[in-house]
């Protein structure tokens, strides 16, 4: 039997009635990782003696309990962005090439706590720094539906290995598009959520105030029942909303009629590549046969997101990266003769290039002279693009668009242009500055290469985006495509 | 374009030592989003506060009370040096 691909129900169903152990689960793509993935590098650690011990405590719990949780037994994987006890956890930077951490970080204690099983540690950008997988430092990951492509990122190998069928799912993180772009690039469905939905305790930091910690599955139903896991306040993140978690897979309702969807004009811009506008606005006809009611809507300052977006980010990235000092963890230079120089050297040696232009950019725009002029002027850019999203939901549950503009791009494409990951998650920035929750669900092909749909809904709408989500795949086929991987 | 200097400048704060290359080469890249950015000035935004919550939490305390910090050992295991339970840095004075 074959057990890639399959969507947590039917892997749930599978061990539920012990047809399948956790062990036979976790061998399967362990063997699939190690037969496939030297085509696709989405994997930086593999967790292989951890896995299987965690595998067989899941069996003996699947033995002697009467109701398993609904992760219970089936092997993930993580981004390496995630802190897990006992597990490397390198944020894809050689600065943390040798880092153990003696905690996990809390999203992963919960999937624990169900006795999921951790298979490894997927490939990123580097610290999440990047829209194509390629500022890695253990080197790019492929796309499966093309070796010769990006999957984007900063989620790169876990959409490439969620894709490829190496596990049945993996967390992801999102600080500007870094779920949707790559889960759209690599035909997966992925799931973005609020800002303070799940707690960031334990992820290592790139923008604060941006941060989200999510998943990518084969199904938005799927993603549902991820979100009731992961979500919740926590106290070791005070930025958490004391907001109540759904019962979302259960509350799930599918039926689209009524539902109000905005479209805004402003995220089908000119430069869209035809074969992807073509698609999602398909996927839109199918949402309004299924009863939804279509709503033009405007979004006049979707254009000032990315401009936004790239004071913000650098800004919280140059705090945020200060902590790695040579001193308490991570790489140190072997060549100080003061303890300035050991920062100073070991920073320099440590962080690739694109975390250095980061962190230079952000300490300009932060510096004195230049706060006002930069910072606070996007920091009050960007309340005009909150209260724009608050009018709109007034209007509409959810609002509908492209994930990403074009489909993968080849690899190498990214590195020519400083100015590339702006104009790649310039649909997915705005959102992300309003702190607003959306999925990227399959909704077909350019060029033989997946497209996406963003789904995106109000703050702690989750709900919603799932309704429609999982709407739109009871009537369609696109998340059921999967790469043969030459 | 940015000068050399200020980028030798702004490298300091970072503590990140540049080579000569890097510095011509973040002259020309922070330049470059530095003008991407240039149309925010034109925005009004006149009236409108920060954005300090995206989701307007405000003020979150826990009650102050001691908890288990976590393994010293497990914690210090990661520390390039250490000398008898202690950090282990260059000196100072």
């Amino acid at each position: 039997m074959n057990y890639e691909f399959l969507e947590l129900t039917e892997l749930r169903k599978l061990l539920d009635e012990k047809k399948v152990s956790s062990v036979e689960l976790t061998k399967y793509f362990l063997n699939r990782i190690k037969e496939l993935d030297p085509k696709l590098n989405s994997f930086i650690t593999l967790a292989e003696e951890e896995a299987l011990q965690a595998a067989r405590e899941a069996d003996e719990y699947i033995a002697s309990e009467g109701e398993n949780f609904p992760l219970t037994g089936i092997p993930y994987a993580s981004k390496d962005l995630f802190v897990t006890k006992g597990i490397r956890s390198t944020a894809a930077s050689k600065i943390l090439d040798n880092y153990i951490p003696p905690y996990d970080a809390t999203a992963i204690a919960k999937i624990k706590a169900q006795k999921a099983v951790l298979i490894g540690k997927t490939n990123l950008d580097q610290f999440a720094h990047g829209s194509s997988g390629e500022t890695s430092a253990y080197g790019a990951t492929k796309n499966p539906w093309d070796t010769e492509r990006m999957p984007g990122g900063s989620s790169s190998g876990s959409a490439s290995a969620v894709s490829a069928g190496l596990v049945p799912w993996a967390t992801a993180t999102e600080t500007g598009g870094s779920i949707r772009q790559p889960a759209s690039l690599t035909g997966v469905s992925g799931w973005k959520p609020t800002y303070g939905r799940v707690s960031r305790y334990g992820v290592m930091a790139m923008g604060s105030s941006l941060d989200s910690i999510g998943a990518m599955a084969y199904s938005v139903r799927d993603l549902a029942m991820i979100a009731e896991v992961m979500s919740g306040q926590d106290l070791k993140d005070s930025t958490t909303g004391p907001v109540e978690v759904p019962a979302y897979s259960k509350l799930i309702n599918a039926d689209l009629k009524g539902i109000k969807v905005g479209i805004p004009k402003q995220y089908f811009i000119d430069d869209m590549e035809s074969g992807v506008k073509s698609a999602v606005m398909d996927a839109i006809k199918e949402l309004e046969k299924q009863g939804a009611t279509l709503v033009d809507v405007d979004l006049p300052n979707t254009k000032y997101g990315s401009l936004v977006y790239a004071i913000v980010c650098p800004s919280e990235v140059s705090s945020n990266l200060a902590r790695y000092d040579g001193i308490r963890y991570g790489h140190v230079t072997g060549d100080a003769k003061d303890l300035l120089e050991v920062y100073q050297k070991s920073r320099a040696e440590g962080f690739g290039d694109e975390a250095k232009r980061r962190i230079m950019t952000g300490t300009y725009v932060l510096s004195a002279g230049y706060y006002d002029a930069y910072y606070k002027k996007a920091q009050r850019v960007r309340r005009l693009i909150i209260n724009e999203f608050e009018e709109v939901f007034k209007q509409v549950d959810v609002l509908v668009c492209p994930s990403t503009p074009n489909v993968a791009a080849k690899l190498g494409h990214a590195a020519q242009d400083p100015l590339f990951g702006y104009i790649a998650d310039q649909l997915n920035i705005p959102g992300s500055l309003a702190g607003l929750p959306a999925l990227s669900v399959p909704c077909g092909f350019s060029e033989d290469l997946p497209v996406g749909l963003q789904i995106i809904g109000p703050q702690w709408g989750e709900q919603k985006i799932f309704n429609v989500g999982a709407g739109y795949q009871e009537v369609t086929e696109w998340h059921k495509q999967h790469p043969s991987i030459k | 374009m940015l000068s050399k200097e200020e980028i030798i400048k702004i490298s300091h704060l970072a503590r990140i030592e540049l080579s000569d290359a890097e510095v011509e080469k973040f002259q020309k890249d922070i330049s470059a989003v530095l003008d991407y950015v240039e149309e925010l000035k034109q925005v009004g935004t006149d009236g409108l506060d920060i954005v300090s919550s995206v989701t307007g939490l405000e003020n979150v305390s826990r009650a102050d009370v001691a908890v288990e910090g976590g393994n010293k050992d497990e914690i210090m295991h990661n520390a390039p040096e250490t000398k008898d339970g202690y950090y282990k840095v260059k000196a100072i004075l």
